[in-house]
């Protein structure tokens, strides 16, 4: 492993391999990185041991409950219209790659959405149903099982064409050092992965692993929600899930890991 | 012995006097990064020092820096340099511009200003996520900075 830095602050070399496949966490940086990264490595490898290896096997994964309670969700029907969403999309394996190419410009609408923002989308103008709490259980649920079925796919998140703004817009926001504490994204993602802030091993940030089951608050935790986790913990004032600034801001920081594989549902602590 | 006691008053009487010319954020003056002046008028005190260095809440200096007079404190970050020496180097005024702005003496340095109340992007209401209204209090009011720059001074090797 080809990283940089201090010996101690060497995330772990270490392979990802889920049921015999391997999942690529070391990548070569994309040309629109510029060089801000040396090589992108999954916020696995910053893990420690036990926690790795809880993602490589999936019975000790505790993601896959909820892939399972994901299951059960898509083929329960709902609203007015009295549908699954397997009315309309068959098995979740009709999802598979989208993960992968997500946020993106949505083609027919020139909206930004996120696998979130499409569940939300069908739910009120194609079931009669509400739409999910962003955080809430129904959505990471179902986002876990949309996620799996690009297990192992390289992201491959567009920057170009209609996304080109958005990608600026995000941009912008991860290198601004809000709050109190005035601290980007890359001060800590960028500039400082490999080191601590007291126990916590800083990793590059990126969002191939979402959604992750988070040990310290036993949930799946969306891209967005770790975002304002991370906002609020520079003592600013946070921005909401689904806000323009947050979609721009998923879409960038998924661009950044274009090349990293998908993981599905991953562990971190 | 009256002698004494009018003398103890009246240092009394300067000390109190000297504690409430405090000098808040807004009024500090910065000379190459250093501050001259006590920002509380009052002596800092080392041990309230540690405190502040190692608590989350206040300084959380542990969270970037180790050093070897802190070394009971488990899991100190490496985001900053250990400190080990830091009073070799440093002046009191040069700890005391540091902990209040570090910016002032390391241009974009990812230290945060602990002595500062305006200015921010953004600005929250301490942890919470929701906005805050600036002037905000600052992260360290003037006599924990005093106490931690107290602290500071013992790092002599
Ligand atoms: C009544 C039909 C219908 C139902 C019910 C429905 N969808 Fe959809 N869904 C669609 C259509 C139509 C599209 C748009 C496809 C397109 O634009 O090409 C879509 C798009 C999507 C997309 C974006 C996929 C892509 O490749 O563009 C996702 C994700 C999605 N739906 C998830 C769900 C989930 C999860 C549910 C259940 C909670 C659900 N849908 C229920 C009809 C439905
Ligand atoms: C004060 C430091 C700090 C700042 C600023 C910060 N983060 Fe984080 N972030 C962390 C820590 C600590 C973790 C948990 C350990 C890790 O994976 O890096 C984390 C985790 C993450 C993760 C999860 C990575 C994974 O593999 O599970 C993502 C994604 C992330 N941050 C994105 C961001 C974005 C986007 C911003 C800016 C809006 C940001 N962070 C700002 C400290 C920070
Ligand atoms: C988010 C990380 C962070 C926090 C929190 C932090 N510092 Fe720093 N500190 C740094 C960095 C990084 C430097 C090095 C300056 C530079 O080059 O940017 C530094 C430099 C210093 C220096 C001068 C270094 C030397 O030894 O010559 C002192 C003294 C210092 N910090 C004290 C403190 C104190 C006291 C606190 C808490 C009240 C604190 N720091 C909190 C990151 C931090």
């Amino acid at each position: 492993l080809a990283v940089t830095g201090m010996a101690l602050a060497e995330p772990v070399d270490d392979k990802l391999i889920i049921e015999g496949e391997e999942i690529k966490t070391i990548a070569e940086p994309s040309a629109h990185l510029d060089g801000a990264l040396p090589e992108l490595v999954s916020g696995w490898h910053y893990r420690d041991t036990e926690t790795r290896a809880m993602q490589m096997d999936d019975f000790d994964n505790p993601g896959m409950i909820f892939v399972d309670r994901g299951l059960d969700i898509w083929n329960a029907a709902d609203g007015t219209e009295d549908k699954s969403c397997a009315s309309c999309h068959e098995g979740p394996e009709s999802m598979a790659g989208l993960r992968a190419v997500t946020p993106r410009v949505d083609a027919k609408t020139g909206d930004v959405m996120n696998i979130e923002g499409y569940i939300n989308d069908c739910r009120t103008t194609r079931m009669g149903a509400e739409a999910w709490n962003l955080k809430g259980d129904p959505m990471t649920d179902v986002l876990a099982l949309i996620s799996l079925q690009s297990r192992g796919e390289l992201m491959n998140v567009a920057i170009d064409g209609p996304a080109a703004p958005v990608y600026e817009m995000g941009k912008e926001i991860y290198y601004t050092r809000y709050g109190q504490l005035e601290l980007s994204c890359a001060n800590c993602h960028e500039d400082n992965n490999g080191n601590h802030i007291r126990s916590d091993h800083l990793s590059q940030g990126h969002t191939n692993g979402f959604p992750v089951y988070r040990l310290k608050q036993a949930a799946l935790l969306t891209a967005q929600h770790r975002f304002v986790g991370c906002v609020r913990d520079t003592r600013a004032e946070t921005f909401g899930l689904g806000s323009d600034e947050l979609n721009a801001l998923e879409l960038y920081v998924a661009s950044r890991g274009n090349g990293l594989a998908v993981e599905g549902v991953s562990v971190r602590h | 012995m009256k002698r004494q006691i009018i003398f103890g008053m009246v240092a009394a009487a300067f000390c109190a006097g000297a504690a409430m010319a405090e000098t808040g954020p807004a009024n500090v003056e910065y000379t190459d990064g250093a501050i001259t002046q006590s920002l509380s008028g009052t002596p800092g005190n080392p041990e309230e020092g540690k405190v502040v260095f190692s608590t989350a809440s206040l300084g959380n200096c542990v969270a970037c820096h180790a050093a070897e007079i802190t070394k009971d404190l488990p899991f100190p970050g490496d985001v900053g340099p250990a400190l080990d020496g830091a009073a070799d180097r440093w002046t009191e005024a040069e700890l005391r511009g540091l902990v209040s702005n570090a910016k002032m003496t390391f241009e974009g340095t990812v230290m945060p200003a602990f002595y500062k109340s305006s200015g921010y992007i953004r600005p929250g209401n301490n942890y919470t996520g929701k906005a805050g209204t600036e002037p905000l209090a600052p992260i360290l009011n003037a006599q924990q900075v005093e106490d931690v720059v107290a602290f500071l001074l013992t790092f002599k090797e």
